[in-house]
């Protein structure tokens, strides 16, 4: 018992199940899934749907926090990313095409991918502290969609694309099978293999590890580049359920949710240590707290005061200096020693 | 502080850093060369862009920017950071309006917005240092939680009519050769001289940079360490909420989406006046002609006329990017020295 209460998975687990039973106290058919046109519906398929772009973007994020990093261009990736495949599609000689769609989505992967890649270059190889060198992509990356767009919302119709975001496949929405796909990926990849333990250490100690004969820098590289590509993915994700392209508001605000959903997740700011289900977990509260504000009818503007408050009960509940009080407090003889928070 | 060669060595010269002597205003010198060698560009390419009201203009379009990048310039010479302040600016705003509208008296109004400032300030600054809880995070709430409360007053845009904001909005003051400047470009030019003052004056100045030159060093000797961290965004709020005001009597409204992405343009200017992200060096001058750069980016696009607004965010973004190398490169010479 006592080792199902400190597992850090709990505590996100159950506040994710208790805003669940708000919403169906609140209304009666919240939990139920039905089945039409053999697709199924819901407003748990909503929840799953509507944060699959989050769910990606903060999967990135959870490892480039585990490598002591952040990446603040995510919102930025995923407008350039939405931008350049609208446009692509929108200027080609066959709009409506599956193959079309594909090129347009593959032209805007690979541009996250570069993107990512240069985020990493400025980390890695020059040296400069994360949240800085990723501020630059955030200050002129709306700039480059807008560049991209022209500075018009393109719209487009092409079927294929608009699946990405809208369509269903096996009566599931294909965001929630592209998310669990690149979710599954990242979790064998750094879970069933060394690469998960080499960001950790990356993450614990840069210099000692590569002292230990690790490359960090390649590691670091490859987080950002993964963090790129999964944001141009969400990028492609929100463009396509809306079959536009908006330079302005595409992923407006979306760094902060992922960041929120990886700090809900148990994983630490600090570096060191992730929980790729605890991000899965956090980034599903944060779309049902949404949600719930929906259902409560509470004007949704004040979603934002909301997070913010669960943004600082979380943070001050995680911070050490806040742990030790606490357990002084149950435990007045124990002399915790404090542990090292790095800023 | 490199200066110190074992701890128990009296700190004699409490302002020598590691950039020793006319070194240390290079960046700040670099920023004013690049604004006047744009200025001088921009007389080269377009008729009227060399007159004193359009370097007037760029203090008078770009008043609550100053402000706020004053404040920014405390903050990260601690070696912090405020992501806040866009959104404390639009919540200043908001309150103004909301309030007057209700038949406030202006001067309370006022006094109300600055207080609400400088409190949002305290608070992060406090949870910042009491919870060792990362600035960035923090200050990340607060700007989910100050644009929230944005929306929570009102959705819509907010008129000011009340009559001293109108005649503060459109009052000229005079300058010697048919020059003029409205009394916002006073109050921000006051806010540059106070911090000038403070932060080269005061002992409380001397230890925001003994704290972003090396905070366990400022410990060790001494200094009031949490007191001033605290106090820096609490400074941050207070001149978010300058801002905000000077911002109000600039547009005469409120509006919930007002200053989206401020803070970027605040960090940009600070860092692209030579302020050094890791805290210690920089100049509160040097803030001001980086926000005169930014601002001569935007004069630039409109006297181009075909250029659009988006460069402004991309040339802003490059202009960041070419400053951090160079402090990086500057930094390198520094350990080396």
């Amino acid at each position: 018992m006592n080792a199902v209460i400190r597992h850090r998975l709990t505590w996100p687990a159950l506040a994710l199940v208790l805003l669940l039973l708000l919403n169906q106290v609140f209304r009666s058919d919240f939990l139920a899934v039905r089945v039409q046109d053999g697709h199924l519906y819901g407003s748990l398929i909503d929840i799953l749907r509507n944060g699959a772009p989050t769910i990606l973007i903060a999967l990135g994020m959870t490892l480039v926090i585990a490598s002591r990093g952040i990446d603040l261009s995510v919102g930025a990736t995923a407008a350039i990313a939405g931008a350049i495949s609208c446009t692509y599609i929108y200027n080609a000689a066959d709009p409506g095409s599956a193959q079309t769609a594909l090129t347009g989505a593959a032209i805007a992967v690979g541009a996250g991918l570069a993107l990512g890649a240069w985020n990493g270059f400025l980390v890695a190889v020059i040296g400069i502290q994360p949240i800085i060198a990723t501020l630059v992509l955030m200050t002129a990356g709306r700039g480059l969609a807008q560049l991209v767009t022209d500075g018009q919302i393109i719209t487009v119709s092409n079927d294929p694309y608009h699946a990405i975001g809208a369509g269903f496949f096996l009566a599931l929405p294909i965001s929630i099978l592209i998310a669990a796909a690149v979710c599954a990926a990242a979790g064998l990849l750094t879970r069933r293999t060394a690469l998960g333990t080499l960001i950790e250490a990356v993450g614990i100690n840069p210099v000692a590890s590569r002292l230990a004969g690790l490359n960090a820098r390649t590691i670091t590289w490859i987080v950002y580049i993964f963090s790129g590509f999964c944001a141009a993915v969400a990028g492609l994700m929100i463009s396509s359920n809306v079959t536009a392209a908006d330079a302005n508001n595409a992923g407006l605000f979306i760094e902060m949710d992922a960041i929120l959903a990886v700090v809900i997740g148990g994983t630490s700011l600090a570096g060191g240590r992730y929980s790729l289900v605890g991000t899965l977990i956090g980034a599903l509260i944060i779309q049902t707290l949404t949600t719930t504000v929906y259902t409560l009818g509470i004007p949704p503007e004040v979603t934002l005061v909301f997070k913010a408050l669960v943004v600082i009960v979380v943070c001050l509940l995680q911070s050490p200096k806040a742990r030790t009080l606490l357990r002084q407090r149950k435990r007045p003889a124990t002399t915790s020693s404090k542990p090292k928070v790095a800023i | 502080m490199s200066v110190l060669t074992s701890p128990s060595a009296p700190a004699t010269h409490n302002r020598t850093s590691g950039l020793q002597g006319k070194a240390k205003y290079a960046p700040t010198l670099a920023t004013i060369g690049l604004f006047l060698a744009m200025f001088a560009a921009g007389a080269l390419m377009y008729p009227g862009f060399l007159s004193g009201q359009v370097f007037l203009n760029l203090l008078i379009d770009n008043t609550f920017l100053i402000v706020l990048a004053v404040g920014m310039t405390f903050v990260i010479l601690t070696g912090g950071i405020d992501l806040s302040v866009g959104s404390v600016v639009a919540l200043s705003m908001m309150i103004a309006a909301a309030l007057l509208q209700a038949g406030w008296n202006p001067f309370a109004v006022i006094a109300v917005v600055l207080l609400t400032g400088a409190v949002f300030g305290l608070v992060m600054g406090a949870i910042i240092q009491v919870f060792e809880i990362q600035p960035f995070i923090v200050t990340l709430a607060g700007l989910f939680l100050a644009r929230g409360l944005c929306y929570v007053i009102s959705l819509n845009s907010i008129t000011v009519t009340d009559p001293f904001f109108t005649s503060m909005a459109q009052a000229r003051i005079r300058l010697p050769g048919n020059l003029f400047v409205s009394p916002g470009v006073i109050i921000a030019l006051l806010v540059v001289a106070a911090a000038v003052y403070v932060l080269h004056q005061t002992r409380f100045g001397r230890t925001v940079y003994a704290v972003g030159g090396g905070e366990a060093s400022a410990v060790l000797m001494g200094l009031a360490v949490p007191r001033t961290k605290i106090l820096v965004y609490t400074i941050s709020g207070f001149c978010a909420a300058t801002a905000g005001i000077l911002f109000s009597f600039y547009s005469l409204s409120g509006y919930s989406l007002a200053a989206t992405g401020m803070e970027l343009d605040a960090i940009a200017a600070v860092v692209v006046g030579g302020t050094l992200l890791t805290g210690g060096y920089g100049y509160v001058v040097g803030s001001l002609a980086g926000v005169l750069v930014l601002g001569i980016v935007q004069t630039f696009i409109s006297y181009e006329g075909t250029l659009s607004s988006w460069w402004t965010r991309i040339v802003i973004g490059a202009l960041l990017l070419v400053f951090i190398l160079l402090q990086k490169l500057f930094s390198r010479k520094v350990k080396l020295a």
